[in-house]
């Protein structure tokens, strides 16, 4: 029969919790630029000029129908090289906070892109009448008037799907990142402990998402009480 | 003021307008009637570039609508338009809706946008809900919001599109009476709508359209004391008994 021994929990705290602000970071700045990015992403592909919609579309289709670990090895393994050539950083820089990031930006900026068109297109189409009429311009007419009651609809699916982002985080163990799971994993296997650092770290898991959905739910409920 | 000519619109094989030609001098009241689907929200669509059209010209205060040169939004700050659902913008407050284009199209200063506003705002018997959000207006009151939200804009015209057929029949009225005051006043007001007491209490002329074109264009009296086409002497036939 194992015997379960969590014993090196408490020693490791401060090493976990590093990982886990580099988990939140990740997920923050991933929410942040997957919005902004998602946001233009999904004007293009409403809009009326064709390449830009169809350049839209491809982008969104590439990174959906891809696994997330793969986009996040090809940032792994190819960005850094780029970023030196490019940038001129001596070689070996530890760039796997910003390449995980920048992977993590634009994969979510097509799921966001996805939402935030569907936010868009849930603004009755005489919104926009009524904007042009009083003489705004497009771009008047969706920054003060469609998107604010977009972003209002769409609030509970961004934060569902942040939450979801959040899970997702742990996928950058694939490059040795030390993030919240990453960093349990490390420790685990240190330890020799790995089964209590696991149930530890998927305990944390679930308390945090479990929590941050039914406060999803609860907003819900308060603006679309129907 | 506005000069329609031979203006025709498609999609696709489907005509909505056919070979439209009007025009409305400074100071008229004119009201388009018709079947539904007779095109005649399109046609005041048209007339302020809400809706793009094939072939014909539309000259409003001497500005062609259909001109891919036209700033048309530069245009349509200076002429009003009401619709039928009021589409006022639910995440501002009343204030917010009246000020918004004043400040950001017209670049008033938001304290003189805000007077303006509020003047509209007693004139059309609402200077109590300033504060509130459209949602906690009735449609009748909503409707009046959204024609001082237009006036705000000092149009040189104003276009009406149904402006009260989705309102509740005791709340048509207090409408009504505020479009009267106006054309009282002397606005060119282009006006689609079926209140045909409307029409002869304030039109000059009455457009009457059908499956896209107009087919009858006349003054008040000559409407609806004779009317030549005998679709319109149905139609009125239809609508004046009840």
């Amino acid at each position: 029969m194992y015997e379960f021994d969590w014993s090196s929990i408490p020693g490791a705290l401060p090493f976990l919790w590093d990982g886990m602000k580099i988990s939140l970071v990740i997920t923050a700045q991933a929410v942040l630029v997957g919005i902004v990015w998602g946001t233009a992403l999904a004007m293009m592909r409403l809009s009326s000029v064709k390449a830009l919609s169809w350049f839209a579309a491809g982008y969104v289709n590439l990174f959906r129908a891809v696994p997330l670990v793969m986009v996040l090895l090809w940032f792994f393994l190819i960005v850094p090289r780029f970023v030196e050539t490019l940038l001129d950083f001596p070689p070996g820089t530890d760039l796997r906070l910003s390449s995980a990031m920048m992977g993590f930006a634009l994969f979510e900026a097509a799921y966001y892109s996805e939402i935030i068109r569907a936010g868009i297109q849930s603004v009755p189409k005489g919104q926009v009448a009524a904007a042009s009429a009083l003489g705004m311009t497009y771009a008047q007419g969706m920054r003060l008037v469609v998107l604010p009651q977009a972003f209002r609809n769409m609030v509970p699916l961004l934060l569902t799907q942040a939450i979801i982002l959040f899970q997702d985080t742990s996928l950058v163990y694939v490059s040795a990142l030390a993030d919240f799971f990453g960093a349990a994993y490390k420790v685990g296997d240190r330890d020799g402990r790995l089964v209590e650092m696991l149930l530890f770290a998927g305990a944390v898991y679930f308390v945090i998402c479990f929590s941050a959905s039914q406060l999803v739910k609860r907003l819900q409920k308060k603006y679309h009480p129907a | 003021m506005i000069k329609i000519a031979n203006v025709s619109k498609h999609y696709g094989d489907f005509k909505v307008l056919t070979d439209c030609t009007t025009r409305v001098s400074k100071g008229e009241v004119i009201v388009v009637c018709g079947p539904s689907g007779s095109g005649k929200s399109t046609l005041i669509k048209c007339v302020n570039g809400l809706e793009p059209f094939q072939s014909g010209e539309i000259i409003v205060d001497g500005t062609s609508v259909g001109d891919p040169k036209t700033n048309l939004s530069k245009l349509r700050a200076r002429v009003g338009m009401v619709f039928q659902n009021f589409e006022l913008f639910p995440h501002m407050s009343i204030t917010e809706n009246l000020a918004i284009a004043q400040t950001k199209v017209l670049k008033r200063g938001k304290d003189e946008a805000m007077d303006k506003g509020l003047k509209l705002l007693d004139r059309v018997g609402l200077k109590a809900h300033a504060h509130k959000f459209p949602g906690q207006l009735s449609g009748g009151q909503q409707q009046r919001v959204a024609i001082a939200r237009a006036l705000a804009m000092d149009p040189i015209c104003m276009l009406f599109d149904e402006p009260t057929s989705a309102l509740d029949p005791e709340m048509v009225n207090e409408v009504l009476d505020v479009m009267t005051e106006l054309a009282q006043e002397g606005m060119t007001m282009m006006c689609v709508t079926h209140e045909m007491g409307f029409a002869k209490r304030v039109a000059h002329r009455v457009i009457f359209m059908d499956q896209g074109r107009i087919v009858e264009d006349d003054k008040k009296d000559v409407f609806f004391s004779n009317p030549r086409s005998e679709r319109a002497q149905q139609f009125l036939a239809k609508i004046l008994h009840h």
